[in-house]
């Protein structure tokens, strides 16, 4: 007989592992059992839950309520209180910081109340190792109805009606891709999830596998009916132990339930899903360039046509998508393309999941309607900026992508609507900064990333991006030059328009982005040699402002190298002598006066 | 296969399991980084004249091989240090001071990326966004994470790895 009346939703993702959620699993474990508690609750390891900056998070289930920050210490407090004396422990939980009221349920808080979940609708719900879990929640009810009541093209017309675009970047209709593909002459085709998540600063696929690896294998067997194919391959980072080791555990449990394999559901079609692990490349992300990392060579891309539609892996008709893509398709087929393209904009449908971190009170994993506005994404669900300081960029679509300013946050998330400010959609990578980046400083560092990265197979991308980081560097060492801008700018379109692939062809957009709207930045450090907010070493001179200084001292604590001199009641002073030059001082001065 | 193949870290068990690891890919096509990866999780890094013996196995030339292997980041072919220390040099962890971090440390053990401490106690690497962005800055060391660095904290941590 089952007697379980509660079950604790522990966050096993990778942010609460490394905080330490493991081992308060056991802890809890131990103290259930010790008070005979544990036949009644059962404590439950699912994927990330998307608050990760409060982890390790808990979920209460029915009760929906949430715990953060547990640590073992806590866990016999918590379970005495809660679990004994049936009162909610007020330590654990979440305290709004506007209002300084406690939240206990999950759902009022605010970083939950504005989102919607459909991606990400069996996050922090199920046991992602358990397929029963999933199926309990409608789980492979799209392949069922795909594999025995719908034709290849049906699935085609429902994906296109629903209006998704990939996820992975570009934007591209997902319906037209697998109708490509199965217009494509051919009896041995693929289907490919892209799991490379290139973009530094994102982890929205990562925390898909993690929490809900069956939602994109399903989305693989029902773009294989789609374009006839029976074989499949998961391109995952080799940096997501975690997401692999679910995803295998995911594609051996479907086998057994006969979900992928021969005559899948009794419906006499054949599909299986290979997982294969990438070598740290992030050129590998692009789909030619993935498809020769497959086939066990170096990962290139190579000119476009022919479209991996008609050859792409070992020649074959392939269809590669992004993970997030494949997560929604199941549902689009259960409920319905309609249903799908009545949330969202004109040309943009569904929701989309952001990788919300950077200077943001609440990070995490955000999903929101397309159409959401950013100024909603970075106040509404993150809590706006910590330390009473000043919003300038949220950086979307990373490497590729661009910054967009104060003055367009109000921009609704939307393909055209994005590019329309300078930025692009991206794959979901949202870094918001304040004034205490330098957005020069931010341009190297992706054009740091991207000359990298390019394999060097085409001049303009290989030797472009080379000298447009020369000059960054030099800019931010204080010996820019006035005609660098415009040097920076020529460099930038040449590669753009003549790079052979979507790496150099969109590497220069954080810096083209960063020019158009932080010129002044640029012209600070060309011309008056100073970096406006205080982040280029060679541009500061470490030294303190005695009329700005209000002598708390705060900096003389925090000196590394006893380089600070500072006594009660006085101006502090630094000896440049001992100066290491490692910029602590400059964050912990809250008044500015370190120069 | 060339039997005698002898390497001063390669150990006799270590090479049985990479011919086992050779013999059972070779077949398979594109198997040639499922080869280097595994042979490397064995060894701790990829000798040169261990890819020589690999693409023996493996039936392709030897400078098609290096050219994987020096293609992809993954793999290393010098030895690595005792600990290895991987910062995080993705967007979020940029944005909240990892460089400094990362400064702090090669001050300290006068190395830099990609290079292991002369005594090998340390080997530096980083690594673009471990998908712990929430805790970002995040420093890894073996396989404990760091969340929240600083470079006042760097030091401390990295004391108790010896
Ligand atoms: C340099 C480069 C890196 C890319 N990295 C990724 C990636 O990590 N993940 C991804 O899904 N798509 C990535 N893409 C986009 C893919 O090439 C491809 O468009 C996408 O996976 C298609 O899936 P979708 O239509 O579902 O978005 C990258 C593209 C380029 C040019
Ligand atoms: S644009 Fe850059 S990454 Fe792409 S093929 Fe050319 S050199 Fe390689
Ligand atoms: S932290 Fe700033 S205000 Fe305080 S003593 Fe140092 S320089 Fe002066
Ligand atoms: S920059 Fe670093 S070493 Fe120099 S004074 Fe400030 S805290 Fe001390
Ligand atoms: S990993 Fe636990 S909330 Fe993201
Ligand atoms: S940027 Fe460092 S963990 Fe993501």
């Amino acid at each position: 007989m089952n007697k379980i009346r509660t079950q604790l939703m522990l966050c096993g993702g990778t942010g609460c592992h490394s905080t330490g959620s493991i081992a308060v699993k056991e802890a809890i474990n131990n103290e259930l059992r010790r008070h005979g508690l544990n036949e009644e609750i059962q404590v439950i390891e699912t994927g990330c839950n998307g608050f990760c900056a409060l982890g390790p998070v808990m979920l209460v289930h029915p009760e929906g309520i949430f715990y953060q920050k547990l640590t073992i210490d806590e866990v016999p407090k918590l379970v005495e209180e809660h679990f004994l004396k049936g009162r909610p422990y007020k330590k654990l939980q979440y305290v709004d910081p506007a209002s300084k009221e406690t939240i206990p349920i999950m759902n009022d808080i605010p970083f939950f109340a504005h989102q919607m979940f459909w991606v990400m609708r069996n996050k922090g719900i199920i046991d992602p190792e358990i397929i029963d879990e999933y199926i309990a929640r409608d789980g492979y009810f799209g392949v069922a109805k795909a594999l025995k009541e719908m034709t290849p093209d049906q699935i085609i017309e429902e994906v296109k009606t629903s209006g998704i675009r990939g996820r992975g970047g570009a934007g591209f209709p997902t319906g037209l891709k697998w109708q490509f593909a199965k217009a494509s002459p051919g009896d041995v085709k693929y289907v490919l999830c892209n799991a490379d998540e290139g973009d530094p600063g994102a982890f929205m696929d990562r925390s898909v596998l993690e929490a809900d690896p069956h939602a994109v294998l399903e989305g693989m067997i029902i773009a294989a009916k789609a374009i006839n194919s029976r074989q499949g391959y998961i391109y995952v980072r080799t940096e997501y132990p975690l997401a692999i080791k679910r995803l295998e555990i995911a594609i051996r449990q479907a086998r057994e339930y006969g979900l992928l394999g021969k005559d899948i559901l009794g419906s006499g079609f054949d599909f299986d899903v290979e997982i294969y692990q990438g070598a740290g490349a992030f050129v590998c992300g692009e789909e030619t360039a993935l498809m020769r990392s497959i086939e066990g060579k170096r990962g290139m891309p190579r000119p476009r046509p022919p479209f991996p539609a008609h050859k792409g892996l070992w020649e074959k008709p392939s269809v590669l998508n992004n993970v997030e893509t494949l997560a929604n398709i199941a549902q689009i087929i259960v409920n319905g393309g309609k249903w799908y393209a009545s949330v969202g904009t004109e040309t943009s449908k569904g929701t989309k999941v952001f990788a919300l971190s950077g200077a943001v009170n609440n990070i995490g994993l955000v999903e929101v309607p397309m159409g959401t506005t950013l100024r909603t994404i970075i106040y509404d669900i993150g809590g706006g900026i910590p330390k009473k300081k000043k919003f300038k960029a949220v950086q979307l679509g990373g490497p590729s992508g661009g910054c967009v300013p104060e003055e367009f946050l109000d921009t609704p998330v939307d393909y055209e609507a994005i590019v329309k400010v300078g930025a692009i959609m991206g794959s979901g990578g949202a870094i918001v900064m304040d004034e205490s980046t330098c957005m020069v400083d931010m341009a190297r560092f992706f054009m740091d990333f991207i000359q990298d990265e390019s394999c060097g197979k085409c001049t303009p991308c290989r030797e472009g991006t080379r000298r447009i980081l020369e000059i960054l560097n030099r800019i931010c060492d204080g010996k820019g030059e006035p005609e660098d801008i415009e040097t920076l700018k020529e460099l930038s379109y040449t590669i753009k328009d003549s790079a052979l692939c979507g790496l150099g062809q969109t590497g220069p957009n954080p810096v083209l982005s960063t020019l158009r709207y932080f010129i002044d930045e640029y012209n600070a450090h060309i011309f008056e040699k100073r970096c406006p907010a205080k982040r280029c070493v060679a541009l500061l001179k470490f030294e303190i402002d005695p009329e700005i200084c209000t002598k708390c001292g705060l900096c003389f604590k925090s000196c590394p190298s006893d380089a600070i001199e500072w006594k009660k009641k006085e101006v502090a002073k630094i000896d440049k002598s001992k100066c290491v030059k490692c910029l602590t001082c400059f964050d912990k001065c809250r008044f500015g006066a370190i120069f | 296969m060339n039997e005698d193949f002898q390497h001063p870290d390669i150990t006799q068990d270590m090479l049985k399991e990479i011919n086992e690891i050779i013999s059972t890919n070779k077949n398979k096509s594109g198997a040639s980084i499922t080869v280097l990866r595994n042979s490397q999780n064995i060894v701790g890094y990829l000798p040169v004249e261990l890819i020589d013996y690999i693409s023996k196995g493996l039936n392709i030339s030897s400078s098609e091989l290096f050219g994987i292997a020096s293609f992809y980041s993954l793999f290393s072919m010098i030895p690595k240090g005792k600990n290895t220390i991987r910062i995080c040099l993705g967007t979020a962890c940029y944005v909240k001071g990892i460089k400094e971090v990362m400064e702090r440390i090669s001050n300290q053990y006068k190395i830099k990326e990609k290079e292991t401490t002369p005594d090998r106690r340390f080997s530096l690497e980083t690594v673009r966004c471990l998908g712990a962005c929430g805790l970002a800055p995040v420093m890894v060391v073996n396989q404990d994470i760091y969340g929240a660095m600083s470079s006042d904290r760097v030091l401390d941590v990295l004391d108790r790895y010896k």
